[in-house]
């Protein structure tokens, strides 16, 4: 990516700011983004300091930074540009942060893998730094000193013995004329300058949000736009056979109704087909698209059911499966032990369920196409826009709004291709409409999962042997062929686990799709960490032992263990390298020892209430959670009070990782306490918040606590990594609670929560 | 069809079908954004306007039915966003993607209306309606008691 950012001349970095400048001058974003994009398009025959994409200063010294990633929720627009300005030595209160559209030009924009700071932060880092050193330069000729005796600070240059300093402004005109700095002559501040870098930020859009004037999806308006709903196939396969538009077209306000094209496997970011109703609003594209009458062939996925597929999938992890992971002689291991444990956990489908629905809006006229959308992949919807629109890419442009939610949902551009479709096919601007009921029954679904974890203890009690077999379809079948999960799949909790036992295998077992299945927020992590953590605490009670003291004698020393420990021969490692983002057993061993520790885990016999304790490592952090289950007065189990510890390395924004794992603790329990989405006859049989059910507030702990471990080790992820410990906490506490084993989420399927 | 209603203290007269849910009234015919769609079945709360000063879903209620009543959206609860929830709502950094937060200020005005020092337990209540899939409720709680010049526990 470095490579990537300093190939980027000025005269890009304009043409990137104009790109935006149709969003921008319809939408009004958070008050100061618009303006932003006002400068930046009279800066294009104005002087300004434009090093590179990232980073604008115009003469009057007001500065822009560009954010790359798409704003769902993480902070990342209250985070990053922050770190941007503090290489140069912005004041923030001079600062506008403008949102990038989707281009090759910003490197990758892909807001997924919590991968926005932790990919990105050196990088992002030079970007600032690169204008810091051409602001200097300039000072330091003014003065006819070296560059080395002035510093930026405080959004102006100071000679260092202070009798001087020349605001960023002041020094426009001179730094513009200079070359600019390649790579190995920007030197990043040393970390002790970094002024707001790991401190609590302010939320940037906070003011925005609160008043309803942050533009999401559905709120930017062009004349003569339609609003689209469609009627998409409701079994994934199934087609149009006829339909009768008559009724449609007689609701008032209904203006169009078109069939789109039906997809072919694999399905990857095709629309869906069926009919769309266009109107002039969106209360009439509903009621237009109830008026249909729609003959439908369903294919063959309408055999999918998820009670014959859960047998379907049990029966598969029976048997061996392909090896991923060995170490040691697992079957002599185990024909040898002492005793023979053997537990088979499950996880149904998940939906995503943003609380924005999927929407966008598209203008396809006179060989161009524009599209606002929220989405967290830019680049993806804009190439996939460009292919639907049969247009070169450099003729769409993809203006990114704030996301009301993505969790994974909004990195399919599947929207994006039917609202280019639809404003191709009607020649006026487009905005499709899902409806939350076309949300949840056309999802690219977590992927359902079937675990059997079998373990051989020696006389002592001691693990000697682990067998881990794991069958999900994988997200793999959405772009291709796949019926089970390759070995890299199994990097997310089954492979990257360091155990202190001589036997390991893991196998992946046959598990064909009949959905289209998605990443949703910390993807398989959810179920190898329920699994792999549940089943540990079940050896902890077999054996009468404590199940923290249990779960650290499984991880063994502290240690960085190798592949060859590990027993497999490579790591995707969330694309990281395993020098620089080990296996590291002492980190999640240190999470484990914090939280029991805050969460008063020694002394936690207190009447009617249990702890329950879980530790996994994804997206290159390391988390730890503690649940307290209580029974309410309805005999409902509750969890009441959550501690987390969270060890991600360097953190940027430390607000906004407590903020994620509060979140992440509400969303775990989501998925622990009611999430299912189940399949009858190939169709979801849930399709809104009454059958879909989410944690709601008054479920909510009374208290999360969040504690962050002080390191300056590399940035891991955020978003994510707190969500996967968080189920089997849960169900570990419900455990020690009321004796009752939960091996199938949700526990709503079992107890009363 | 005409019908007629104050909006966040303007009169105004829309020639729109009755039937048509206010929330699209708002948002499609008004252009006033702030109010989201997130379930079109009062089951999310993102839509919460108020009708008469009393928390409604706007996507299941008629514009009909506010004919000659007063409607204040987010765009109405305060002239330059300064209510107290408001003000709270960004000094203790509650939203995280934003949508749904629109619609938890206008639920949680309406408490403190009626309730101005509300319990842990009415605050609960209250929101009971109001989904936030990012999971900010336990900011959202100790911001309603900032608003209310409570202190925590």
């Amino acid at each position: 990516m470095t490579k990537l950012l300093t190939l980027i001349s000025r005269r890009s970095f304009l043409e990137g700011l104009n790109l935006s400048v149709g969003g921008l001058a319809l939408g009004v974003f958070s008050g100061g983004l618009a303006v932003a994009a006002n400068e930046a398009s009279t800066a294009k025959g104005a002087p300004g300091l434009n090093p590179n994409v990232f980073v604008h200063v115009a003469p009057d010294g007001a500065v822009t930074i560009v954010c790359a990633r798409s704003e769902m929720g993480q902070g990342i627009r209250s985070s990053l540009p922050v770190l941007v300005a503090d290489e140069l030595g912005a004041d923030m209160a001079r600062v506008t942060v403008a949102q990038a559209d989707g281009d090759k030009v910003y490197g990758d924009q892909n807001t997924d893998g919590s991968s926005s700071v932790r990919g990105v932060y050196d990088d992002i880092r030079r970007m600032g730094a690169t204008a810091r050193v051409m602001l200097v330069a300039a000072a330091a000729r003014r003065w006819k000193v070296k560059p080395e005796a002035c510093e930026a600070r405080d959004h102006a240059v100071f000679l260092r013995d202070g009798t001087r300093s020349l605001g960023f402004g002041e020094l426009v005109a001179a730094a513009s004329k200079l070359p600019i700095p390649k790579e190995q002559d920007v030197k990043l501040r040393p970390k002790s300058e970094l002024r707001r870098a790991g401190r609590p930020m302010p939320l940037l859009d906070g003011p925005a949000y609160v008043t309803g004037t942050a533009v999401f999806g559905a709120d930017i308006r062009l004349p003569g736009m339609l609003i689209a709903v469609v009627a998409r196939p409701p079994v994934v396969g199934g087609k149009v056979v006829r339909f009768d538009a008559t009724r449609a077209l007689a609701v008032p306000g209904v203006k169009k109704v078109f069939e789109l094209p039906a997809p072919k496997p694999p399905y990857t970011f095709q629309l869906w087909g069926g009919v769309a109703v266009l109107a002039e609003n969106t209360w009439a594209a509903m009621r237009g698209r109830e008026a249909l009458d729609i003959t439908w062939e369903d294919g063959p996925n309408a055999s999918y059911d998820s009670t014959t597929y859960r047998e379907q999938l049990t029966a598969s992890i029976r048997e061996p499966g392909a090896v991923a992971r060995n170490v040691g002689d697992i079957d002599a291991a185990l024909a040898s032990a002492a005793r023979v444990v053997q537990a088979e956990y499950h996880v149904p489908h998940l939906s995503h369920v943003p609380m924005e629905p999927p929407v966008a809006l598209a203008r396809v006229e006179n060989g161009t196409c524009e599209v606002w959308a929220p989405t967290q992949h830019p680049q993806a919807a804009r190439g996939v826009a460009a292919a639907t629109a049969e247009l070169p890419e450099e003729k769409v442009q993809v203006h990114v709004t704030f996301l009301g939610g993505g969790f994974g949902r909004k990195s399919k551009a599947d929207f994006i291709a039917e609202v280019v479709w639809l404003a191709k096919e009607a020649g006026v601007p487009v905005r499709v409409q899902w409806t939350r009921e076309d949300d949840v029954r056309h999802d690219y679904y977590h992927s359902v999962s079937a675990q059997q974890l079998t373990a051989g203890l020696d006389a002592s009690g001691k693990v000697i042997a682990w067998r881990h077999r794991t069958a999900f379809p994988p997200i793999a079948s959405t772009f291709g062929q796949a019926t089970r999960p390759s070995p890299s799949d199994l990097q997310q909790g089954v492979l990257d686990l360091a155990l202190s036992v001589p036997n390991v295998r893991a196998e992946t077992c046959e598990a064909p799709p009949h959905v289209r299945i998605g990443w949703l927020r910390s993807v398989y992590n959810i179920f190898h960490a329920f699994s792999v953590n549940a089943f540990v605490d079940e050896l902890a009670h077999l054996r009468g032992a404590d199940s923290r003291d249990m779960l650290l004698e499984v991880l063994g020393p502290p240690r960085q263990a190798s592949l060859q420990e590990l027993g497999i021969t490579a790591l995707r490692n969330y694309g990281a390298s395993v020098e620089d983002h080990p296996v590291d057993a002492g980190r999640l061993r240190g999470v484990i020892e914090r939280v029991t520790a805050m969460s008063g885990w020694d002394a936690r016999k207190a009447k009617g209430r249990a702890l329950g304790l879980a530790a996994h490592r994804s997206f290159l952090s390391y988390v730890a959670v503690v649940a307290s289950v209580v029974k309410d007065d309805q005999g409902r189990l509750r969890v009441d009070e959550a501690w987390v510890s969270v060890d991600a390395g360097t953190i940027l924004n430390p607000e906004r990782v407590r903020s994620q794992m509060e979140g992440s603790v509400i969303f775990g329990m989501s998925i622990a306490l009611h999430g299912a989405v189940t399949m009858k006859g190939g169709v979801p049989e849930q399709s809104n918040f009454h059958d879909l059910k989410l944690v709601r507030i008054g479920e909510a702990p009374r208290k999360i606590h969040v504690d962050i471990v002080p390191s300056e080790l590399p940035s891991g992820g955020i978003g994510e990594p707190g969500v996967p410990p968080v189920a089997p906490a849960i169900i570990n506490a419900i455990f020690a609670l009321t004796g009752t084993r939960i091996r199938e989420l949700p526990v709503s399927r079992t107890l009363a929560v | 069809m005409t019908v007629r209603v104050r909006i966040n203290g303007e009169e105004k007269e829309l020639d729109v079908d009755p039937e048509m849910p206010l929330l699209w009234a708002v948002r499609d015919v008004l252009g006033l954004t702030g109010t989201k769609y997130g379930c079109g079945q009062a089951l999310c709360g993102a839509c919460t306007v108020h009708l008469d000063g009393q928390p409604v879903r706007a996507c299941v209620t008629p514009i009909g039915r506010a004919e000659g009543h007063s409607v204040t959206t987010i765009e109405g609860l305060s002239p330059d966003g300064n209510h107290p929830l408001q003000k709270a709502w960004v000094e203790l950094g509650v939203p995280q993607c934003g949508f749904c937060q629109t619609g938890q200020i206008m639920c949680a005005a309406a408490l403190l209306a009626k309730k101005p020092q509300p319990s842990d337990k009415e605050i609960d209540q209250s929101l009971a309606g109001n989904l936030c899939r990012c999971g900010t409720y336990t900011r959202i709680r100790s911001a309603v008691k900032k608003a209310a010049g409570m202190s925590e526990e």
